[in-house]
């Protein structure tokens, strides 16, 4: 039997990378458990895929699937061919799909199996020694959160956290946790067997472009680093709308409701990277300490504050895109009576230095008027304003308008001078569109997101103490929601959102519209 | 991507270039007025210099760059005879506007000038490029006097040393091109996926020290190629300090060696009859460690193969699509936003294999 060469120091240089966009990857093996799944078939192959079309993989790359089904390697690969086929955000290369999936493999089983993981472990051994070097391992935990624990722990058993001379790494999709109390029993178990350098907790809005270009926008521009502070911010808003429905996720949302889908996860990180102070250098422990201490300057509310600084409710029937559409409880598979918030809007402050007195103000819900993803920062406004005010739209406060989706970009909205005789104002705007910028084609959150993992890199997956301080902040809103008895506030389908969201803004300040 | 619109065309004869300049504001203007999702894009600006006779093989490579394309393309066709300038300009998108998104145009500017007008070239390009763009100079067709007339005004200049007519004008030519700014050669981008994957195969540490001990390297090249093929060895010497000795050529193959840091390192460059696309066909470096790894072109990506000194034998194929000649100038365009510090030393490199002894 061949024997895995020896690796030799891993801090000798390769002086051949100099220059090279693309730098090497350590050759992997990726695992993914629940491949025939949703995710696996839409997302993850075809990202896969994408990095492979670009010879962004490894230089030595396998896949195994892993999944309840009994398909076999050829049902595998052919259901892999599919799914990049029809999910793949470029029409794929005959060529390289078929060097891609032709050595896929597939290890058929349920998740708590034994035999699932001594298969897997063979499979990957025998890998090692048909390639004569230590691949490193990448665990994609694309399943019910319930298996996430099953899946480490079984992992653990079997030695399969570790190999010697290479490193072994595992991504966890979210929900990371329901609560903080399960989140901190899943960080526990995954901890027992994993070290926390080893995880990789995946967030795909920190994969998107806009979202990184936050932290490029803030640091390496000198313009907004003395506004960006309670002398000049008046207030900032953060939404994530969506137009569409629960569609046939039911009996995933009903369960989460849209505090644990989008506020808990998406918008906190959004939230961090726009308040965190600069790290002191962008690797992912300096980057990530600066995030979690903007959510320990975020009070967690008690019960009885949260009506004051946060409101749910569930859309009605109403119109989307000239078409009447039913409200949530009517949804196919939303349990009668649902209590199930689809909308939620929140008030919170960053106690400390930078932020004291600076309302944040977050909204997230499905159904709403448009599909728009954004960060906006009002500045305060002018002291004095000496223009006359008739004949003018007026003058608001500038904003900065930071869109992530669906056109990513940055605004900045200016007052100007409306031609003619009367110096009338008028509000204009200044903008940057990533797509009349640059020539390339941003890469699917996944690709980028994966790739990070196969190199090591976790500055853009949340740490296990980020994600506790997260619910720490989101549980005793859930506790008071929960708590409380009288009807859900609801909102028609196609608008933007309820009434009783106005409730939440201070003096002076409107939700941007939709 | 979706096609381009039909768009509006401006057209004039014996025009000036404030005319020009003036016809693309009102396009933008009346674009603009259809649609507020009508947005320029602002990359970088390319100016296409060809022969008139040839201007539509190079529009057509052009179009072919897919999402790579410059904002605005200023294509000055050299025509003999001619005194006076004509023109035509138009601004058009890619796809319809759609409610809520942006639609985003690129201008294209097309000259026809007479040879009388090159020396003075500058002063009809400047007024067109769009100011605090990079601007990017490219001559397919040779008139090099046209490029040097407007070296101050390029910020990158786009070469492609393949078609030189031999390695020394073609490294002459980029060298000469590189002390004035920064140059994109597509030859050199040909090589792109082999640097890469040369440097992936050496990555693992259990091989990076087989670097040092490399004592062999043969390239295998298209034909014209043989410039690729130096630049790649050229690569590889500047990276890991060889000093590469003058080349002889032996039937039709060129065979140098280079003083390595710690052995004499063999070269040979051999042309490929069966390789049927610009540049090269495959490599295979050996060690004094006893591996050889080999890397060639293949289905779906390169075929790789590791041979130890055991023995024992790997062979897997290192996934990746062709990028195709349509790619490749696409690629240059992409990268006159970018910065390769290693491309010089490569090129001095090659150089030496030309001049010393």
């Amino acid at each position: 039997m061949a024997t895995v060469a020896q690796p030799q120091r891993q801090d000798e240089a390769n002086p051949l990378v100099e220059g090279l966009e693309r730098l090497p990857v350590h050759p992997t093996t990726l695992v993914i458990f629940g491949a025939t799944g949703d995710l696996a078939k839409r997302k993850l192959l075809p990202a896969i895929y994408n990095l492979a079309h670009e010879g962004a993989l490894p230089e030595r790359f396998n896949l195994i699937g892993v999944s309840r089904g009994d398909i076999g390697d050829d049902g595998f690969q052919e259901l892999a061919r599919e799914s990049i086929s029809q999910f793949s955000r470029r029409p794929a290369d005959e060529k390289v799909l078929a060097a891609l999936v032709e050595n896929m493999r597939y290890v058929p089983g349920s998740f708590d199996e034994d035999q699932v993981y001594e298969k897997l472990g063979e499979a990957a051994k025998e890998l090692d020694e048909q390639a004569g070097i230590a691949f490193n391992r990448l665990f994609y935990l694309s399943t019910a959160p319930s298996f996430f624990p099953v899946i480490a722990g079984k992992l653990g058993e079997r030695g399969l956290h570790e190999t010697e001379g290479a490193e072994v790494r595992m991504i966890v999709e979210k929900p990371f946790g329901t609560d903080l109390d399960s989140a901190r029993s899943l960080n526990r178990e995954l901890l027992s067997v994993f070290d926390e350098r080893q995880i990789y907790r995946i967030d795909h809005y920190l994969g998107k472009e806009t979202v990184q270009n936050m932290l490029v926008l803030r640091f390496a521009n000198g313009i907004f680093e003395p506004l960006w502070n309670r002398s000049y911010v008046d207030s900032v808003q953060i939404t994530a709308a969506e137009d569409i429905g629960i569609g046939t996720r039911a009996g995933y949302y009903d369960k989460s409701g849209a505090l644990r889908d989008l506020v808990q996860n998406h918008m906190l990180q959004l939230l961090m990277l726009l308040a965190m102070e600069p790290p002191v250098s962008f690797d992912a422990d300096a980057v990530r300490d600066e995030k979690v201490k903007i959510l320990h300057a975020i009070k967690a509310p008690a019960i009885e504050e949260v009506p004051e600084m946060a409101v749910r409710a569930q859309y009605g029937p109403g119109a989307s895109g000239g078409e009447q559409v039913p409200g949530y409880l009517d949804e196919e598979g939303v349990p009668d009576g649902s209590r199930t918030e689809t909308f939620a809007a929140l008030r919170l402050k960053v106690d400390n230095w930078r932020w004291a007195g600076v309302p944040f103000y977050l909204r997230t819900g499905k159904r709403l008027a448009r599909k728009i993803t954004e960060i906006a920062v009002t500045l305060k406004p002018v002291p004095h304003l000496a223009f006359q005010q008739r004949g003018s739209l007026g003058v608001q406060p500038n904003q900065l308008i930071l869109s992530v989706q669906p056109n990513e970009g940055v605004s900045l909205s200016l007052v100007a001078k409306i031609p003619g005789a009367r110096l009338s104002v008028r509000p204009v705007n200044m903008e940057f569109l990533y797509g009349t910028s640059f020539l390339s084609q941003s890469p699917e959150a996944y690709e980028r997101l994966i790739l990070d993992t196969m190199r090591g890199d976790a500055t853009l997956f949340a740490r296990n103490d980020e994600v506790e301080r997260a619910w720490t902040i989101c549980d005793p809103i859930l506790e008071a929601w929960s708590r409380m008895d009288e009807p859900l506030p609801t909102y028609p389908a196609g608008s933007a959102g309820p009434e009783e969201a106005n409730a939440l803004i201070e003096d002076g300040h409107v939700w941007r519209p939709l | 991507m979706a096609p381009l619109q039909a768009p509006e065309v401006w057209s004039a004869d014996d025009t000036s270039p404030g005319e020009i300049e003036s016809a693309l504001r009102t396009l933008l203007e009346e674009q603009h007025a259809s649609s507020d999702a009508y947005v320029p894009a602002r990359v970088l600006n390319l100016v296409a210099i060809v022969d008139r006779d040839w201007r539509g093989e190079i529009v057509n490579r052009l179009e072919r760059v897919g999402r790579y394309h410059p904002s605005r393309t200023i294509v000055i066709a050299v025509e003999r005879g001619r005194s006076k300038l004509s023109a035509w300009a138009t601004m058009s998108a890619h796809g319809d506007p759609e409610p809520g998104s942006i639609c985003v145009c690129e201008e294209r500017v097309e000259i026809e000038v007479g040879p009388e007008h090159v020396a003075r070239l500058a002063t009809i390009v400047d007024p067109l490029v769009v100011q605090d763009l990079s601007t990017v100079v490219w001559a397919p067709h040779g008139h090099n006097e046209a490029v040097d007339a407007l070296l101050d005004l390029a910020d990158v200049n786009l070469l492609d040393s393949v078609e030189a007519p031999d390695p020394a004008s073609a490294i002459g030519r980029a060298q000469q091109l590189l002390e004035a700014g920064y140059v994109v050669d597509l030859a050199w981008l040909r090589s792109t996926p082999w640097r890469e994957r040369i440097a992936a195969t050496f990555d693992p540490p259990a091989f990076r020290g087989e670097l040092g001990k490399i004592d062999e390297v043969t390239v295998h090249h298209r034909d014209d190629s043989a410039i690729s093929a130096m630049l790649l060895v050229g690569w590889l010497a500047s990276r890991l300090g060889w000093e590469p000795g003058a080349v002889v050529r032996q039937n039709g193959s060129m065979l140098s060696r280079a003083r390595g840091r710690r052995a004499e390192v063999k070269l040979r460059l051999e042309p490929e009859a069966r390789q049927d696309v610009p540049g090269l066909a495959g490599i295979t470096i050996g060690t004094g460690g006893g591996m050889t790894v080999s890397l060639d072109r293949g289905p779906g990506g390169l075929a790789a193969k590791r041979r130890l000194h055991d023995g024992r034998e790997y062979s897997w194929v290192v996934l990746g699509a062709s990028r195709g000649e349509a790619g490749i100038l696409g690629e240059g365009i992409r990268q006159a936003l970018l910065r390769d510090p290693t491309y010089g030393p490569a090129l001095s490199a090659a150089s030496a294999m030309l001049s010393s002894g």
